[in-house]
């Protein structure tokens, strides 16, 4: 490990890494636990985090997990809250380009394997294409139970009565489930799992085509979904689930029913929205769809 | 409350033993609790009265012994059955009331969400039947309903240790396990407490069973006595003939107040 590290020093010739700079055998380790994760959808498999050339903030969960799975042929992509263009998302891809020598895309339709952090792509994802998110904390049940030993012998003898006492708590005090991000799901009608910090907007696309890979760095997890798995999110019978809507269209492009963005736009408060899915919002303009303010403004 | 003829015990202890290395938590106890029968456990810190709770309650497991419970499969052995069945019992038929209301409570969840609690773990998921039942249940252990969105930390020791009742009892056990319930509450609080307790065993015909080091919680709540010294059941016996005669010279030393704890 340390031998690595020292050669992630500048100057050094990036050849001198393997593809997608981690060891095969860190590699294999990460395989096995994902398909471990795949046969158990929703189970949170243990597996030894390896140190990345980066903080643990910044996705290194998502970043081996996205190196484990990836292949020359492969075109990646990486959002950081639907967008193709923050430091995150360019930084690690272009470590993937430097370290695996990958094509990058931003656009959905074109990549084979895309990091998230925070969002699913509006467009629906298809069969092949594997969805690697970044997630801070795995465990939903920790919110209100701090002990891993408490929570593991929750998850494994399915007592989630707990999950409910948290969105009895949101109702209780707010008058409605307040929770809009990680919201709970149960896979399969077995594990209950956190969809890490997606808007719930998100959660009715969590039954998707692609592959979907989650991988926590700092607290050593990882869990999966395969295909069209049942994902349902949890919910009262007089408070059912509702996944946000929008109350504005796109000011861009249009679009009705995507997730927004608020946009400061000067200091006199104006303000817009807009498609928090970047490659989204400029494949509808390319389209010649045009929001509100989509013909005087020029967002890049 | 089943048959009027009950012919068969709520719980049957046989030969219950643990150890801590050389040193006798409990050592051989036995006897049986009947259906809406409250069993008081008495004897000074040491005893090992607080062991033999533990064993009883599933939360630590004896050395040798059988504890026998009436479940719809006929009595079965708590020691031996799997942990998931021993944590169902443990959120269905049986409850648990610590002696420190904090250790029975979650304090960063409401007074309501802690009662709803129970009835979530056991699949309740309408939000409206679990808020009117945890209001109920507040109001039964004197708790206002303007306060069940309040947490525990807002509230004082009494009232802690009324809504751990409350979050017990919501289920309807048919057995409730007590720790020193009204241990290091005031005096005055102990009182209210002890007679909201009375009040709930005779309505609900609870079948209890409370260890405690005060003989004035047993002579209220409990039906039958047995005291314990050094590990060891030492006397047995309605409340009333243990504490007015007793027979044992450590139970006369414990009644005439020579023992203090
Ligand atoms: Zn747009």
């Amino acid at each position: 490990m340390r031998d690595e590290l020292s050669r992630s020093g500048k100057g050094q010739a990036m050849e001198e890494y393997n593809f997608a700079y981690l060891d095969e055998q860190t590699k294999r380790m990460i395989r096995r636990a994902l398909l471990k994760g795949m046969a158990v959808p929703g189970y949170q498999v243990p597996f030894a985090s390896r140190e990345m050339p980066m903080p643990y903030g910044w996705g290194t969960g998502g970043v081996q997990v996205s190196a484990a799975v990836m292949v020359p042929e492969d075109c990646f992509k990486v959002i950081d809250q639907g967008a193709d263009d923050t430091t995150n998302a360019v930084s690690i891809r272009r470590f993937f380009e430097r370290t695996a020598g990958v094509a990058v895309t931003e656009r959905t339709g074109e990549a084979t394997v895309i990091q998230t952090r925070h969002r699913i792509p509006e467009q629906p994802l298809e069969e092949g294409q594997i969805l690697v998110y970044q997630v801070p904390i795995p465990e939903p049940l920790r919110f209100l139970e701090p002990s891993e030993v408490e929570t593991r012998k929750m998850h494994a003898l399915e007592e989630y009565g707990l999950m409910h006492v948290k969105l009895y708590e949101d109702i209780a005090r707010h008058g409605e489930i307040s929770t809009s991000y990680a919201y709970p799901v149960k896979v399969e009608g077995r594990y209950v799992m956190d969809p890490s910090p997606i808007p719930k907007f998100d959660n009715p696309k969590l039954r998707m085509a692609a592959i979907q890979l989650f991988g926590a760095g700092r607290e050593q997890r990882i869990y999966a979904l395969p295909p069209w798995c049942e994902v349902v999110s949890l919910d009262f019978e007089d408070y059912p689930f509702q996944a946000s809507r929008a109350d504005h269209d796109c000011d861009l492009c249009g679009a009705e029913g995507s997730y927004l963005d608020e946009v400061i736009t000067d200091d006199a408060g104006g303000r817009m929205f807009v498609c928090s899915d970047t490659d989204f919002c400029a494949g509808r303009r390319d389209a010649g769809h045009l929001g509100r303010l989509g013909a005087t403004e020029d967002v890049a | 409350m089943k048959d009027i003829a009950v012919t068969e015990p709520l719980l049957r202890v046989e030969g219950l033993s643990k150890s801590y290395g050389r040193r006798i938590g409990c050592e051989n106890v036995g006897f049986d609790l009947w259906p809406g029968e409250v069993m008081g456990i008495v004897g000074e810190s040491g005893s090992g009265k607080t062991t033999l709770l533990n064993c009883l309650a599933g939360h630590l497991a004896p050395d040798t012994g059988r504890v026998l419970f009436d479940t719809d499969a006929g009595m079965v052995d708590t020691v031996t059955m799997s942990e998931p069945a021993r944590r169902m019992l443990g959120r269905t038929d049986w409850a648990f009331v610590h002696q420190h209301a904090q250790d029975g409570l979650r304090m960063n969840v409401s007074a309501g969400g802690n009662v709803g609690e129970r009835l979530m773990a056991v699949g309740a998921r309408h939000y409206r039947d679990i808020r009117e039942k945890a209001v109920d249940w507040l109001d039964r252990v004197e708790i206002a309903e303007d306060r069940m969105d309040d947490r525990p930390t807002a509230f004082s020791g009494g009232m802690r240790q009324r809504l751990q009742i409350a979050r017990n009892l919501v289920t309807g056990p048919r057995l409730v396990f007590m720790d020193e319930p009204t241990g290091g509450l005031d005096v005055s609080v102990q009182a209210r407490l002890l007679d909201l307790l009375r009040g709930l065993v005779r309505e609900m015909g609870l079948s209890a069973i409370i260890v405690t080091h005060d003989l004035a919680v047993v002579r209220l709540l409990a039906d039958r006595l047995m005291v314990m010294k050094s590990g060891q059941v030492v006397e047995t016996g309605l409340t009333d003939q243990v504490l007015d005669d007793p027979q044992h010279g450590y139970t006369q030393l414990l009644v005439s107040s020579v023992l203090q704890v």
